[in-house]
């Protein structure tokens, strides 16, 4: 069974609606008990960091996707899942998990397209995400698939080991990163089409290997 | 480098596709869920559901109707016509809408926006003008005025002051309808866009008045759209999304192109 963790952030309900299309099981829930024993976790969100980690901690669900992380157990962080994985967040000066070490930042309010056009914030439309590495859930992507992004706030994880794709907005983020069983993207897998889908479809049957995650 | 966005949109009346001309002479064209699986395969970087069903009662039927297409196509889709509360708001995005529009409801009573960033955040939140050219005169200092209810009633307010207000009041996304340009097919209303988004922070849509690609190729560039909504062009099978992508790329527009 794969747990969707619910958390007051958003629109859950659309990653569990793909994951249901691809033919998987999944249950969103609170339940910290489900959390542990779930096969693999999924940690969505849309929203504000500051009220994500209240929430967060209140349910004490912080605790089970640590420990879900250290048993093993595949994780996928999603946007702003993704974000209060890393270890505080400039959105409302709040500290967050930091299982993996790194900030979260605001994009510039100065962004320039490199013809000198002014780039509006929020990062809000499809983009690519540069390889740096290779990963087995992106194991099925071209350099030309694009992808669903809506934030302001990007992740800086605090080292290049756990940087597996760079997207290009004005400066370059990192839009998805890895660490052992945790894979996480900027971007909204369940609303990017063909290419999102798969690698939902690959974090589904994942065993949470990854090479270049060792370290 | 993010690409511009073509998006269709689907003006849907008790359940099914319709297309009409300035707000007019509406005629049925096909089932919304399947046309926006259509559109989804072949391209479509997101899709707007604007619900005229005249009955608040009927409501229900708009839900099923997004429902469906949540399980269907797996791309942002935005429903907006008749959205008046946050009730309204939650029940769309709950049945699986990425983002709501509020258009004349917003007019009426700004308010609903900021409630609605507030409960939801403000990338669900879309606000959708309808602007009607009026030249200069006292109050309307753009030029420019804000109709609502389908482009029938004035309302004094100048286009370029509310975009800024509603923006400032939490909107994520602007969708700007042009109303004399619609259902023309003769080109997007640029000057317009091109005012509106250069004067907001947030990512703009162009509506109303495409006709062919090149119409999409002025209004992304010229009218400094970030996204244009295409309806009858690619309704009636006159041109293809494919088609309007390759024309895009081959005039350098930054297009999602794999899908």
């Amino acid at each position: 069974m794969i747990a969707v963790i619910d958390y007051d952030a958003g629109n859950l309900t659309s990653v569990a609606r793909a994951v249901s299309h691809l033919g998987f099981s999944c249950v969103v829930t609170r339940d910290r008990e489900a959390i542990q024993r779930a096969e693999r976790v999924i940690f969505p969100g849309v929203g504000a960091a500051g009220a994500a980690m209240a929430s967060l901690r209140r349910l004490g669900l912080d605790r089970s996707l640590e420990a879900a992380f250290e048993a093993g157990t595949p994780i996928l962080g999603i946007c702003l899942g993704t974000q209060v994985i890393l270890g505080h967040s400039e959105e409302n000066d709040t500290p967050c998990m930091g299982i993996i070490p790194g900030e979260v930042r605001a994009f510039p309010g100065d962004l320039r397209t490199e013809k000198g056009q002014p780039l509006k914030i929020p990062h809000m439309g499809w983009n690519r995400v540069h390889l740096k590495k290779p990963h087995p859930l992106l194991a099925d992507i071209q350099e030309t698939d694009e992808f669903y992004f809506v934030h302001g706030y990007y992740p800086a994880p605090a080292d290049p080991k756990w940087v597996v794709g760079e997207t290009d907005y004005g400066i370059l983020f990192v839009s998805a990163m890895g660490k052992k069983n945790l894979f996480a993207t900027q971007f909204h897998p369940e609303k990017s089409g063909r290419p999102g889908l798969s690698i939902l479809r690959r974090f589904c049957v994942w065993d949470g290997t990854w090479e270049g995650g060792t370290c | 480098m993010l690409s511009k966005r073509i998006i269709p949109c689907l003006d849907v009346r008790d359940g099914k596709t319709t297309k009409g001309i300035r707000f007019k002479e509406n005629v049925d064209i096909g089932d919304p869920v399947d046309m926006a699986r259509h559109y989804y395969e072949t391209g479509a970087d997101e899709i707007v559901f604007y619900d005229i069903t005249a009955s608040h009662e009927k409501r229900n039927i708009m839900i099923d109707v997004v429902r469906r297409v949540a399980e269907t196509i797996f791309i942002p889709f935005s429903v907006g016509g008749g959205i008046r509360s946050v009730e309204d708001m939650r029940a769309v995005l709950l049945a699986g809408a990425e983002k709501v529009s509020v258009n004349s409801a917003a007019v009426r009573d700004p308010s609903v926006i900021s409630k609605g960033a507030a409960a939801f955040g403000s990338q669900c939140i879309v606000l959708g003008m309808d602007v009607l050219h009026v030249g200069e005169k006292p109050g309307i200092l753009s030029g420019y005025e804000i109709v609502i209810d389908g482009g029938r009633t004035p309302m004094g307010m100048d286009a370029l002051q509310w975009a800024r207000e509603g923006e400032r009041l939490g909107a994520g996304e602007i969708c700007l309808n042009a109303i004399d340009a619609d259902g023309t097919r003769e080109g997007y209303e640029l000057t317009l866009t091109a005012m509106i988004s250069e004067n907001v922070g947030i990512p703009v849509i162009a509506s109303g008045g495409a006709g062919e690609p090149g119409h999409l190729a002025d209004v992304l560039t010229r009218g400094k759209a970030d996204a244009a909504l295409i309806a009858s062009m690619v309704h009636y099978g006159t041109y293809t999304i494919p088609e309007i992508k390759d024309y895009l790329d081959r005039q350098g527009i930054k297009v999602r192109r794999t899908w």
